[in-house]
């Protein structure tokens, strides 16, 4: 009954967010401002049914309902309450369902904030999240039902596919998708911009905390999928450039650039109908990311159960809300001119290059993603793209954007100029080199160019980024949350850089066949594989290894890495015996039963793996920062629509 | 521990070790990374997002034995991505082969790179040009 | 034209590509075999049923031949096997099989239970001659023509409805061509 209630909930919100739509677009259009408030009941109304909905699904996992198809397929007798809940998402209908409610929160909090806006704006802002949320629920409703009901009911289910069943993976869904989803807001700001006209650069000061906190819960959630499959995946990768895992990484890449475009309009008024171009595009590669994952039109670990028909559909959305906002923006766009100047080495030079680079990497990582498509397409016959490829053409942009990097953040804005800074930066660029074939030679004994190329890269970011915060504390100047923010941000990129640095260079792995008692040498390590024993979870059986660790005559670690076979799917499940440290990780993974006690295992050294994942956490703690700058504060007052904001001016040190 | 003796050491366990795989391991260090990189990419074609060198399916223990077999004797990368590829297509392969027809998937980061470099310094001139018009009072540094 | 107009019409573009991958979609993981239109690869392989005997492709050259690939352990070869055995009995191409990393003695049994479809099987212990045709699952038929030539290639489980569409045109052209 609950379910049914669920469903017709659906039904509801869908007319909510219709309602919210036509009058939140309509209202401004036609000069009506109490529809506007019709607006923003409208939002609290999808709150309460998206809400019922997902109560209801939630409810039937927990409760076990098996004739609801989606928990049948999903979920199962044994498995963990806290799983049953993370089934929610676990497949195609319910992510979709999980999208809605992402959604509706950020809805939500826009709503809440709108105040801050002219309540014309505000209001077509809700509107085009209206007719996005609209959209997504018209798919849900009619493709991918959630709520349908398996006649007669399954007597138990299939289980949440055994990957899924881990903590990182099962938190990863939402956090992912709050920074995907939260693209949304850039977009209707860039829409109810184009729609209004405006010539300013007001909307870039809005605009910017929403993108800055969506792209921090992108960093997480990416972040925590790269660690999830370097422990769950049994060989070790954190990163396989696979079609999905690319399709979440050009969104990030794009939206990097949006948030140092949008600087630049916020500031000087410059590119403004680029940065609203960033907006629509980031939004687009959400959408996009989201076609790909589900129709079945690249292959990938990671898909949903590939399905044309559903292909078509979200195929269609794209055309109407992506074309619809490219034409809105070949009508306005050119209308937005500025006639601001700028010298060579201005910040808003740096920037454009920032942005021209990871526009560049943007289009890389499409292109050898899509490149199969394409080629079949332009009848070049089967192209395979994989690591390999992208890897070293990743580094293309890559390499000379870290570099600039590091000169970026100090250029000043306009007429530019290094030179105040030339000193210190010359000191960190050479502490930067000396360092990191230090480090190389001395603590990883790697003469790899390679090596010492990308250390010094991150060493440059790390120490560059500590010359401005440093100067103003010695000076006892005040240091804002903006600049504070921004240099962790830049810091946390610069650590994510010295980590893949290392992993890539100085990994050491090794395949052996084991039996109790023996051991294996890995980079001054002894792995000793002690035997073993069967072991039985909540759904599961399987096997459990000891291997024991020592350098010299010190235990370093005791590892356990586990074979496991799921009951309900029988998939064969891999979770590696990981000693973790901030400095490297010792992996341990069992491969096959080899007969005679024995066991094949594959050992690896991870240097600075740890970095990876820590890096990305600090650039979303840095983004996160940055929120918190005077600027953004409701005392401030809204700009006019032509002037900069005179009340951000600092002062030159 | 030094280079050397750290190489023999891995030499040894090289000699005795068994791969995952349980392909014996090959005659040098050489020919072991050389098998290494290979089977890393070259595509599992039963799962096929993995390589063969993570793939746990009978299907590519044989395709592993086989690289192992054609570097033994004596083949080239070259070669033993050519025989992959002759049997199932160019989807075995990881990494596009370099030829007339992948010239415009290799050679597209470069040519995006100086395109977007020229983009970026004809803005800059005309920009620069401006800012000698301009006099508006100077901003101060911030992000 | 207005610059501005760029993005849509590179959008549109992007669309027309993934609506053609859109078409192709539930083929994505079939994969095309480069062997198709090529001299069939050679093989030499002991008979299951009678060790003394070899099957060879030198053997089969000037006559149709379906090479079909199976095993016991295959779940879409116990499907297939009927419409293997209808094919057997239209007479118009004999059946090779090709063992693959099986049990002979199970292999042997099966075809007493079943029936056997096959003029010959070979039995591929260790998978060599499987790699050689590009085999990366089970079960999987090649049609070869009298000059040796690769004509159609099905990957997954025959049907009859397969073989009428894309095998028997092979031979019904042949047959026209050269009455």
């Amino acid at each position: 009954m609950l379910v049914e209630l669920g469903h017709f909930a659906l039904v509801l919100a869908m007319m909510m967010c219709a309602a919210q739509a036509c009058f939140g677009l309509a209202g401004p259009a036609l000069g009506k401002p109490h529809w506007q408030s019709v607006t923003f009941s409208a939002v609290a109304g999808q709150l309460l049914f998206v809400g019922l909905a997902a109560t209801a699904l939630i409810h039937a996992f927990i409760s076990n309902d098996f004739s609801v198809l989606y928990v049948a397929s999903n979920s199962n007798s044994a498995l963990p309450t806290f799983y049953r809940v993370a089934a929610f998402w676990g497949a195609h209908e319910g992510s979709l369902l999980l999208w809605i409610c992402v959604l509706c929160l950020w809805t939500v909090a826009v709503a809440l904030r709108a105040h801050r806006l002219p309540p014309a704006f505000a209001s077509r802002v809700l509107g085009v999240m209206g007719l996005v949320s609209f959209g997504f629920m018209l798919f849900t409703l009619a493709t991918s039902n959630p709520f349908q009901r398996l006649v007669p009911g399954a007597l138990d289910g299939r289980d949440l596919n055994p990957l899924l069943q881990d903590f990182a993976l099962a938190v990863h869904p939402p956090i992912l998708y709050a920074g995907y989803v939260g693209f949304t807001v850039g977009f209707a700001f860039a829409c109810a911009t184009l729609i209004e006209g405006r010539r300013g650069q007001e909307w870039a000061r809005w605009m910017r905390p929403w993108t800055i906190l969506s792209w921090a819960f992108l960093s997480c959630g990416i972040a925590l999928g790269s660690w999830w499959a370097y422990y769950e995946l049994g060989w070790g990768g954190y990163w396989f450039w696979d079609a999905v895992e690319n399709a979440s990484f050009m969104p990030w890449l794009l939206a990097t650039a949006l948030i140092h475009s949008l600087a630049v309009t916020d500031k000087r008024g410059l590119f403004k109908s680029w940065t609203l171009l960033l907006a629509i595009g980031t939004f687009s590669l959400s959408l996009l990311g989201t076609f790909l994952v589900r129709s079945g039109v690249l292959v990938s670990v990671h898909s949903f159960a590939a399905d044309p028909a559903r292909g078509v559909f979200i195929l269609a959305f794209l055309v109407i809300v992506i074309g619809g906002a490219l034409t809105l923006f070949a009508w306005r766009a050119p209308k937005l001119v500025s006639n601001a100047g700028f010298a060579l080495l201005s910040r808003e030079s740096m920037l454009l290059f920032n942005n021209i680079l990871l526009v560049v990497a943007t289009a890389v990582v499409f292109g050898g993603t899509l490149a199969p498509l394409i080629a079949e397409t332009l009848g070049l016959g089967t192209l395979s793209v994989g690591p390999p490829y992208f890897a070293p053409s990743f580094m293309i942009p890559v390499l000379p954007l870290l570099t600039l990097l590091g000169l970026g953040i100090h250029a000043r804005w306009r007429r530019g100029g290094l030179l105040h800074a030339r000193q210190s930066l010359l000191i960190a660029a050479g502490a930067a080199l000396l360092l990191a074939a230090a480090i190389g030679m001395g603590a990883y004994s790697s003469r790899s160019v390679l090596a010492w190329v990308g250390a010094s890269l991150g060493l440059w970011l790390i120490l560059s980024s500590l010359i401005d915060p440093i100067d103003r504390l010695r000076r006892k100047l005040s240091l804002p949350a903006a600049i504070m923010g921004m240099s962790i941000a830049h810091i946390g990129l610069g650590v994510f850089v010295l980590g893949v640095t290392l992993v890539e260079t100085t990994t050491v792995e090794r395949d052996v066949a084991l039996r109790a008692g023996q051991g294996a040498q890995l980079a001054g390590y002894t792995f000793t594989y002690q035997g073993g024993e069967s072991i039985a979870g909540p759904n599961y059986t399987g096997f459990r290894g000891h291997v024991l660790v020592t350098r010299g005559s010190k235990t370093v670690a005791r590892l356990t890495p586990e074979k496991r076979s799921y009951w309900a799917t029988g998939s064969v499940m891999t979770e590696a015996g990981i000693s973790a440290g901030w400095n490297r990780d010792l992996f341990a993974a069992l491969g096959e039963d080899v007969g005679a006690g024995a066991w094949s295992l594959r050992l690896q050294y991870r240097p600075l793996i740890r970095f990876i994942w820590f890096g990305a956490l600090i650039m979303a703690i840095g983004g996160i920062t940055t929120l918190f700058d005077r600027r953004y504060a409701p005392a401030v007052a809204p700009t006019t629509d032509t002037g900069t904001d005179v009340a951000a001016q600092r002062a030159t040190p | 521990m030094n280079c050397s003796r750290g190489l023999l050491l891995m030499l040894l366990v090289a000699s005795c070790a068994w791969a995952v795989d349980n392909t014996p391991a090959l005659p040098t260090e050489i020919l072991q990374q050389r098998y290494r990189a290979l089977t890393h990419e070259l595509r599992c074609m039963q799962c096929q997002n993995e390589s063969l060198a993570d793939s746990n399916v009978p299907l590519a223990a044989d395709l592993r034995l086989q690289v192992r077999e054609l570097l033994v004797a004596g083949k080239t990368d070259a070669e033993v991505r050519d025989y992959m590829a002759a049997r199932y297509g160019e989807f075995i392969l990881f990494r596009p082969r370099m030829n007339w027809r992948n010239a415009w998937l290799w050679l597209a980061p470069a040519v995006l790179l100086i395109a977007g470099v020229a983009v970026a310094v004809r803005i800059i001139r005309r920009r620069s040009r401006m800012l000698a018009g301009d006099d508006s009072p100077e901003d101060g540094l911030e992000s | 034209m207005n610059r501005f107009l760029w993005p849509l019409v590179g959008f549109a573009l992007l669309v027309i590509v993934l609506t053609v991958g859109l078409r192709r979609a539930p083929d994505k993981s079939i994969i095309a075999s480069p062997l198709i239109g090529k001299v069939a690869p050679t093989f030499d392989a002991p008979d299951l049923i009678d060790g003394t005997r070899r099957v060879s492709g030198v053997a089969l050259k000037g006559q149709w031949y379906l090479l079909n690939v199976w095993g016991t352990w295959c779940v879409g070869c116990r499907a297939e096997h009927a419409a293997l055995l209808a094919i057997h009995d239209e007479g118009r191409v004999s059946i090779i099989g090709l063992n693959w990393k099986d049990d002979d003695l199970a292999a042997i049994a099966w075809l007493a239970q079943l029936g056997n479809p096959y003029a010959a099987i070979g039995a591929d212990r260790d998978g060599r001659i499987a790699i050689d045709w590009g085999v990366y699952g089970a079960p999987e038929s090649f049609l070869v023509n009298p000059e040796g030539v690769v004509v159609e290639k099905q990957t997954g489980v025959m049907t009859p409805e397969i073989w009428r569409a894309r095998f028997l045109t092979h031979l019904d052209s042949a047959a026209k061509a050269a009455p």
